[in-house]
């Protein structure tokens, strides 16, 4: 079987390639719960209930859906113009540990954007920094975002079992909580949903809105797209990546910021289930389409929420939701090269 | 080849061509860009699946849509983009493919033996063990035609041998292909050029819009007849009146610039006026590109002046110098031109994206962009696009009507042009010449950097010559004859009168 390139690329296709590959993944996911002796109906009747079947299940849903879209966005955002940010994970967590320093700093109704402005500086800082390197020296980017990581889990263990250790946790390792006040008002009471996701789904918008109308969009996708024609057009390479940069890191630290103040109150070390990381996963699902990214990590978030309950039910590990993720990446990027091959007579 | 039919989407690139090579055959496949050829090739290589047709090698059907099968009929293919791994050697890169990758070690010394016989034979010298992403071109088309041979092909095909090689190059490989061609090997050679048709092969085949147009013995036929059956009509390249040569726009004095250890530019002046076409001719390599590259507001010279109507743009980038009237047709427009996932508009105003017309903070207007590449688009006879399509789907000839639509719409003071027909037809050069003539004719300077001798003594008023980073005096054109120029382009003018 051989392919050759689609002359013009069909909308239709384009649209359709998400829902294929989710199709086929759940197919796929759906043999190997039938493998592991679970009906697989009730499996998937399960699955939905779990994600959207109740009020619970919904908030639940859309509260892991919220860092989902920021780190998702971030992937996107970098990936347009070829940054390889593959360091969300340390930006989220960089974010969320600013955020709770801060938090012991800055009082009173201040709070709220002042922290959220260090969460999302902190994430500038971690992406930055790589990216000059790269255009000063030439340091792969997708080394030291990946290596960065784990340096900044570990300095977040640091921090939270020593200078920014909650006395009052009963020796578990986790930091001073954020005052009340500086916590995120809930969307919904009797609830974890907070205003995050109204500030997410904001972000989102705004992130379409200057990749489609700004200047600064047309010279990043520009720069993405061919570094030499865009120098030859005077395209400011470094400045445009650099900028890049900082709203890619800006926008996987304020994930970390809000997460912390809009679910847990403090930062721990199991505060992300790998946000940073699912987030490629979101972006890529998504086609890097800032709009789609919503629905992408929308899509992640209810799966995660909906196989934890259904594998509770019916003892199927619920690794099966990192499956199902894994193979709608797989099978997306299979879609997404038929949006542009097809097979050759 | 009998009957060969082939579609891509809406577009019949060949319609029922029926071909034949004879032994000892040197055919040339000649045709304008998109006239079929290459896909023609590709369905005899096995590259594509044609729809309808068969092939036969020496009496045998060929299965089709299978190089593997190809190969080993016979068929070897030197693609116009040379297919080697650069960071292997000649050897390696010659026998890659041949082997089985379950043999424990490969036969290198019959590799060698067999590699030097051949390239003993024909006349290819090659080094086995250079690393083959360090040689020339010219270098490494010979690599690509010795793999084909040591692959025991009897026919082959070579898709645009000359379009990267410069003339001294190009006459040895035509030489190289005579002497196979006397060895009784038979030679496919795919062409867009009327003198190379003429000079080097035994019999035409003429390609337009998919269908043989016509089958000539080449000692039969003219260049005039040529061009015609390949065109479908009578082109005629623009012809330069006369102007009046104005006041001095751009000058350049003592520019020396140093790349990698070597000196690309080593004291090179010139004077372009207003209402002239000053043309720069040399080999490729002698530094042309670094001098293209400077002017073009892409990096600094280490000394030296450069002047525009007297101020310095020394060091400017590209913004400050269109905005200063300087023009710029770049030299590899894939590369440095256009963007081909951006629309034809995103590419027709980026460069300008600054002006006010085009962006207001920081925010694009894009009813003005889309309006302003309209205007282009119709004004310069783009053909294959509108504003919102992607500007991949455009022709090499469209793409740079559109550079240039672009350029010329700012109305520069000075047009800085390199190789700006490399790799077009036919009729898409005679629009482009026409363009650079009526920017001259409308009082703009033109500066053209370009390795085509026809080229330059058709648009140029004077000619400088490059070599070695250093430039002639300037001679003019009026008069001069293509062994002149050549001997300057060997740096062989201190022993020249300059005018």
């Amino acid at each position: 079987m051989r392919f050759e390139r689609r002359a013009t690329r069909s909308w239709g296709l384009t649209l359709l390639a998400p829902l294929m590959a989710v199709a086929v993944a759940f197919v796929v996911a759906g043999g190997l719960i039938a493998l592991s002796g679970a009906p697989v109906i009730e499996a998937g009747r399960r699955i939905l209930e779990n994600a959207f079947g109740s009020r619970l299940a919904l908030t639940e849903t859309l509260t892991r859906t919220t860092p989902l879209i920021l780190t998702g966005l971030a992937a996107a955002v970098a990936f347009r113009a070829r940054v390889w940010n593959i360091g969300a994970e340390g930006q989220f967590y960089g974010g969320a540990l600013a955020t709770a320093a801060m938090a012991q700093v800055v009082p009173g109704p201040l709070a709220i954007p002042a922290l959220m402005l260090a969460g999302a500086v902190a994430g500038v800082v971690l992406l930055v920094v790589p990216v000059a390197l790269r255009l000063r020296f030439g340091v792969d980017e997708v080394v030291t975002t990946l290596l960065l990581n784990f340096i900044v889990l570990l300095f977040v263990s640091l921090a939270i079992e020593g200078f920014l250790r909650d006395p009052l946790a009963f020796g578990w390792p986790q930091s001073v909580p954020v005052p009340p006040e500086a916590r995120l008002p809930k969307l919904v009471d009797r609830s974890r949903l907070h205003v995050g996701l109204v500030i997410a789904v904001l972000a989102a918008v705004l992130v379409y809105l200057v990749n489609r109308y700004t200047v600064f969009g047309l010279q990043a996708r520009a720069a993405g797209l061919s570094a030499p024609a865009a120098r030859f057009a005077g395209v400011p390479l470094s400045r445009t990546l650099l900028t890049t940069a900082c709203l890619s890191g800006g926008l996987a630290g304020l994930a970390g910021a809000i997460e912390v103040m809009g679910v847990k109150g403090h930062v721990s070390s199991d505060l992300s289930p790998g946000f940073g990381y699912t987030g490629i996963v979101v972006a890529m699902l998504a086609g890097l389409s800032p709009l789609g990214v919503i629905l992408a990590a929308l899509f992640v978030a209810a799966l995660f929420v909906g196989a934890d309950g259904m594998s509770r039910a019916l003892a199927v590990p619920s690794f099966i939701a990192d499956v199902t993720t894994s193979l709608a990446l797989l099978a997306m990027l299979v879609a997404i090269f038929f949006t542009q091959y097809r097979v050759a007579k | 080849m009998e009957g060969i039919s082939k579609r891509f989407g809406t577009l019949l690139a060949n319609d029922d061509i029926s071909l034949r090579l004879g032994r000892g055959e040197v055919l040339a496949l000649l045709g304008e860009n998109g006239a079929g050829k290459t896909t023609l090739m590709n369905v005899l290589f096995g590259h594509y699946m044609p729809d309808s047709g068969s092939v036969t090698v020496d009496g045998r059907p060929l299965p089709l849509g299978r190089p593997r099968a190809a190969i080993r009929a016979g068929v070897g293919m030197v693609h116009q983009h040379f297919t080697l791994a650069g960071n292997l050697t000649v050897l390696e890169n010659v026998m890659a493919g041949t082997e089985s990758l379950l043999r424990p070690a490969s036969r290198t010394a019959a590799a060698r033996a067999k590699l030097a016989a051949l390239a003993d034979r024909f006349g290819l010298p090659a080094d086995p063990d250079a690393r083959t992403g360090d040689l020339s071109v010219g270098q490494q088309q010979r690599v690509e035609i010795l793999k084909a041979l040591y692959n025991e092909a009897r026919i082959l095909i070579l898709d645009e041998p000359t379009a990267v090689l410069t003339g001294p190059e190009a006459e040895g490989l035509f030489a190289a292909l005579r002497g196979m061609a006397a060895e009784g090997l038979s030679v496919i050679f795919i062409s867009h050029k009327l003198q190379e048709v003429m000079s080097a092969s035994d019999r035409v085949v003429v390609l337009r819009a998919g269908r043989v147009a016509a089958e000539r013995v080449t000692a039969r036929t003219s260049k005039a007849e040529l061009a015609e059956l390949m065109v479908g009509r009578r082109v005629e390249r623009p012809r330069k009146g006369d102007t009046a040569r104005g006041a001095k726009r751009l000058e350049a004095r003592g520019l020396r610039l140093a790349r990698d250890g070597r000196q690309v530019l080593d004291g090179a002046e010139f004077a372009v006026h207003r209402g002239e076409v000053l043309g720069i001719i040399g080999v490729s390599g002698n530094g042309q590109g670094a001098l293209a590259d400077l002017l073009s507001g892409l990096g600094r010279p280490d000394a030296g002046a450069i002047l525009l109507e007297g101020t310095s743009i020394r060091g400017l980038g590209p913004r400050a110098l269109r905005r200063l009237g300087v023009g710029r047709i770049p030299e590899d427009r894939n590369r440095d031109g256009a963007i081909g996932d951006l629309s034809l508009w995103e590419n027709a105003v980026l460069e300008r994206i600054d002006d006010p017309r085009f962006s207001r903070r920081g925010v694009v207007r894009a009813g003005a962009a889309r309006a302003f590449c309209k205007a282009v688009i119709e004004r310069f006879d783009v053909r294959g696009g509108t504003p919102d399509s992607p500007t991949r789907l455009l022709s090499g000839g469209n793409m740079q009507k559109l550079i240039f639509g672009r350029t010329l719409s700012d109305a520069p003071k000075l047009l800085l042009a390199a190789q700006p027909t490399r790799g077009l037809d036919e009729g898409a050069i005679a629009a482009v010449h026409g363009e650079i003539l009526a920017a001259r004719n409308g009082g703009a300077a033109v500066l053209l950097i370009s390795e085509d001798l026809d080229e330059v003594l058709a648009l140029a008023d004077r000619v400088q010559a490059i070599f070695r980073g250093r430039l002639s005096p300037p001679v003019a054109a009026e008069g001069l004859d293509a062994r002149r120029l050549g001997l300057m382009m060997a740096g062989e003018w201190e022993r020249q009168d300059a005018v």
